[in-house]
């Protein structure tokens, strides 16, 4: 028997349990549990699914507003009313454990888990994206990582035929060992069709639906729930392996049942598998159920009940039947070829009972293992690296004699060059609704059948976390919904991927304290509530912890398509302006960074009522028509941003002659390179150029007009000159030449 | 103009197919699903994008036993067109109704971008309102899209101006760098001896409307209609 001996001190802690938690468990149990209860016990409670060190501090994000139809927590994901009958169902999540120890698979089901969440709710997955982290290109780790993350990502969403519309990618050596892969799913549902995952009415039939379980992914939540360590190459069984074709028939399958009044609730199995499913379907309900994990169809012999309840294989969802309608269900999934099983049936009281084959095998509260997970506050306290990273002497830093060379080696920089090589890969086009390609400031789709459009952006500047926490949460809400905005769409709502460090640190659980308060007060400015999204603590790797990574999924909508603000110049001969102060701000800056070597100083400091006020200008501006393009400013500062709005779009050159006008007093290097934020480079037809002036004024927006769309250069003043072509070489290859000359 | 987009396991593309056929091409349209045997009577059958049965063992491979395909096959046999469409294409050279095979890209990896073609022949109904030399502008999305066959199959294509469609660049010029995917003689669709069945690479259901980009894959839709 070995390793399925009986509940040993040992057994306990090799699960993960603490003292403490097993004492709870005894208390609740009023007995001792046996192995396959050890087992649903430490899955249920390992952070992943409890987020036991997590929940009191998330408790400070804004959860409540204006549309919100399924709050964060209730269901698999958060839905907001956007009018016309129809709800947007969206999260990200990470799966950042998996991709490290095998990065094809990890990324491919980490796609695949997210489908799951929003299909399950009954809604349509009509666009993904990815926030991803790597090491530098120059390590060969990295590069294993990053072409297969992109490769598994690739391989299922392309499959599924949802495109891939967008994303971010960073290279840095906190990410070195442990990439960050975080996928984002968005579903449209008409509001009546919204499938739950509530379990009702006593003696409804469960079914188990999709493929066959196996021993893959056994305990994979509570491999997540751990750091990287050398031997984590050897929980390579506890990541799981995808098949996006079974997936797009459950997701046809499931999708058909939630048409149907033959549907009570619905729940994927992700991460703890059956156990999370049934266990949280009952929960939720206030009833108990029983199953009998002898029926559960399987593609491997000899497996015992603890397995099947651990197992994490893909695409399996559970499925709860109204009595008598249980041959709707039968015949759907069967249309589709997939396992259909009546399981157990949705049982009076609160208990989740497991049989196999009619024998009791556990026996344990739903609730308690749902919603009793025991809960945290660590101890936490400030970092004593901040001492030293907060200094950062300006005049001690030289001014570079060659502005254009700056700017070239910025361009070449991977996290800022372009990353065609990336979404080339990915069918971003499927679905015929992507109405801004991969590399706009957000992804925007259209919905057919309405005038709307929905702008999604995913954001996050670990490099400002580490520096200042608090200030980087800000930031990351801020940059999010000001990518949204400049589209012309109303950011409405946001999704988060909190990746950290060990939380036991206090160090690293302060990091955290200060994201998340930093967060929560730009996402309450900003009337853009949390909908739900997911906690990854964890992310060490030998090397030590990643930088605080709080990734943002801001959701807007658009009313009328026909308003939208391209990120890129259109027309030659169109007036350029900046809105925003420049100050003189280049702590935590790429130029810093890579020119300098150095990853110091503050961030830049986000004013959240100025922040607000330009996000009203763009819903203005947008509907008045009086804008060509609207490109935020972010890493690289205002050289770079000019050159991708001259990359993204026409290829045209532009000129930049009034420098002076935003140069108070400031270092050059600032004002070229600086990431002051609330800051946006704006394009338009000159006929309209007292209309955005005076629009710019009536939110008490600094505006400056600087200069000209046109030519084949790129032009600032007597500082930085360059051929639009070779610029765009440089940045096109930057990616490309790193992984050895594989071209675009 | 009635027409029918088969629906496999995996078809990803079915719905983007109807859409353009029913509003942007103005088209009825109804779906024929993978096991069904009987098609009614329809002027045009579309073998739609995807990962037909997860495209297992070889694109196209599994498709081509479906109960639908005997349907496909006499629909083609009795001279009414047929195209398919990327994995559509996959599953026609795999059913023997086209010749050749496909290959992995030439770079390995899946591409998905915006390309540009040159119409080679006006002649056939998915061309009639096109004109020999006129570079249309679609997008491709496939990782093997690398059309291949034997010398006398190619001589025989070329000499029986059966090549629809070649890669180019965006004024009609040839060249290995306006090629995606590294298919013999730039080819990106190619017809039947009965002219009546195109395979092509390249998607004209993602390019009808300017919202997205492009509206060149409508003048197939019109030809067809015409």
């Amino acid at each position: 028997m070995g390793k399925f001996d009986g509940v040993t001190p040992e057994a306990v802690a090799g699960h993960g349990l603490t003292e403490e938690e097993y004492q709870r468990i005894l208390s609740l149990l009023g007995r001792e549990p046996n192995f396959t209860e050890l087992g649903i016990f430490s899955v249920m409670w390992s952070e992943h699914c409890s987020y036991k060190n997590s929940r009191k501090i998330l408790k400070r994000l804004p959860t409540e507003g204006e549309g919100i139809l399924v709050k964060a927590g209730e269901e698999n994901a958060g839905a907001l009313d956007i009018g016309d009958g129809l709800a947007l169902v969206f999260k990200i999540e990470s799966h950042n454990h998996p991709s490290a120890v095998e990065p094809f698979q990890g990324a491919a089901t980490g796609v695949g888990g997210i489908l799951r969440d929003i299909f399950t709710m009954g809604a349509r997955p009509v666009l993904l994206m990815d926030s991803l982290r790597f090491g530098p290109l120059e390590s060969a780790e990295s590069r294993r990582h990053f072409k297969g993350v992109v490769a598994g990502i690739a391989h299922y969403g392309n499959c599924m035929g949802v495109p891939t519309v967008g994303g971010e990618v960073y290279f840095d050596e906190a990410y070195e060992g442990n990439p960050l892969v975080n996928a984002l799913c968005l579903g449209i549902v008409r509001k009546g069709e919204m499938a739950l995952a509530k379990a009702s009415g006593v003696g409804n039939k469960v079914y188990y639906v999709g493929s066959a379980t196996g021993r893959d992914g056994l305990g994979g939540a509570s491999f997540a729930s751990r750091e990287l360590t050398e031997e984590s190459e050897e929980d390579r069984p506890a990541v799981q392996v995808g098949d996006p074709f079974m997936e797009k028939l459950l997701l046809e399958a499931c999708l058909e049942l939630a048409k149907t009044d033959a549907l009570v609730a619905m729940q994927d199995m992700g991460a703890a598998g059956l156990t999370c499913s049934t266990c949280e379907t009952a929960a939720r309900g206030n009833t108990g159920i029983a199953i009998d994990v002898a029926k559960v169809p399987r593609r491997e012999t000899g497996m015992i009940p603890y397995e099947v309840m651990l197992s994490e294989s893909q695409e399996r969802m559970l499925v709860i039947a109204k009595k008598g309608k249980e041959k709707i269900v039968e015949d759907i999934f069967a249309k589709w070829d997939l396992h259909a099983v009546p399981i157990g049936e949705v049982d009076s009281g609160h208990l989740m009972k497991v049989y196999d084959e009619g024998k009791l095998v556990a026996e344990i509260s739903a609730k308690a293992l749902a919603d009793e997970a025991p809960l945290y506050t660590r101890e936490e306290e400030r970092p004593a690296y901040l001492d030293e990273t907060g200094k950062l002497d300006l005049g001690k830093i030289p001014v570079p004699e060659n502005f254009t060379d700056t700017l070239k080696r910025l361009l070449d920089e991977p996290s800022i060059a372009s990353k065609e090589w990336v979404w080339r890969q990915y069918d971003h086009m499927v679905r015929t609704d992507t109405v801004f390609l991969p590399g706009h400031d957000a992804a925007l789709i259209r919905i057919k059948g309405t005038r709307k459009a929905i702008a999604v952006s995913t954001d996050s500047n670990g490099l400002y976390c580490y520096l200042d926490p608090y200030e980087g949460g800000k930031i990351a809400v801020a940059e999010a919904a000001r990518n949204v905005a400049v589209t012309g769409a109303r950011p409405l709502g946001l999704t988060n991927c909190l990746n950290f460090g060990n939380p036991m640190k206090p160090d690293i659980f302060w990091q955290f304290h200060q994201c998340v308060q930093g967060m929560s007060e730009a996402a309450r400015r900003f009337k853009t509530p949390v909908t739900g999204g997911n906690v990854s603590f964890y992310n060490e790797s030998p090397r030590g912890a990643i930088y605080p990574t709080p990734t943002i999924g801001m959701v807007g909508i658009l009313d009328d398509l026909e308003n939208r603000i391209p990120s890129f110049f259109q027309k030659e001969g169109d007036l350029i302006f900046l809105l925003g102060d420049t100050r003189n701000e280049i702590g935590g800056s790429a130029y810093l960074a890579l020119i300098h070597g150095l990853k110091q100083g503050l961030p830049p400091r986000c004013d959240l009522e100025k922040e607000a006020g330009l996000h009203s200008f763009f819903q203005e501006a947008a509907p008045a028509r009086i804008l060509r393009s609207a490109h935020d400013l972010s890493e690289g500062g205002l050289a770079v941003a000019l050159a991708e709005c001259s990359f993204g779009g026409k290829k045209i050159g532009a000129r930049i002659s009034n420098v002076e006008l935003m140069n108070g007093r400031i270092r050059l290097d600032a004002l070229l390179f600086g990431e002051t934020q609330s800051r946006v480079l704006i394009s338009g037809d000159p006929k309209h150029k007292e209309a955005v002036i005076r629009l710019a004024q009536d939110y008490g927006i600094s505006i400056y007009q600087i200069g000209r769309v046109g030519g084949r250069r790129l032009v600032i003043e007597d500082l930085i000159e360059l051929e639009v072509d070779e610029a765009l070489t440089i940045w096109k290859n930057a990616i490309p030449r790193r992984l050895g000359g594989q071209g675009v | 103009m009635k027409a029918a987009v088969v629906v496999f396991p995996g078809s990803n593309c079915d719905e983007d197919c109807f859409h353009a056929l029913r509003d942007v091409a103005g088209a009825e349209v109804r779906y024929f699903w993978h096991k069904e045997k009987n098609l009614p009577k329809c002027d045009l059958l579309v073998l739609p994008g995807g990962f037909s049965y997860g495209d297992y063992l070889r694109t196209g491979a599994i498709a081509r036993f479906a109960p639908a395909m005997e349907a496909v096959a006499r629909h083609a046999r009795e001279g009414r067109p047929v195209i398919g469409i990327c994995n559509g294409f996959q599953i026609l050279l795999e059913a023997g109704l086209l010749p050749g095979a496909m290959l992995r890209n030439q770079s390995l990896s899946f591409i998905c971008d915006h390309v540009f073609l040159r119409t080679e022949t006006a002649k056939s109904p998915f061309t009639n309102r096109l004109e020999k030399g006129r570079v249309l502008g679609l997008p491709i999305a496939h990782g093997e899209g690398n059309y291949f066959c034997s010398p006398d199959t190619l001589r025989r294509l070329q000499d029986e101006d059966r090549i629809a469609f070649r890669y180019s660049s965006t004024d009609g010029r040839l060249g290995d760098e306006f090629n995606p995917n590294g298919s013999v003689d730039h080819i990106a669709g190619i017809l039947n001896e009965g002219r009546n069945v195109l395979g092509l690479m390249p998607h004209p259901e993602r390019a009808g409307e300017s919202v997205l980009g492009s509206e060149d894959g409508k003048k197939i839709w019109e030809s067809l209609m015409a």
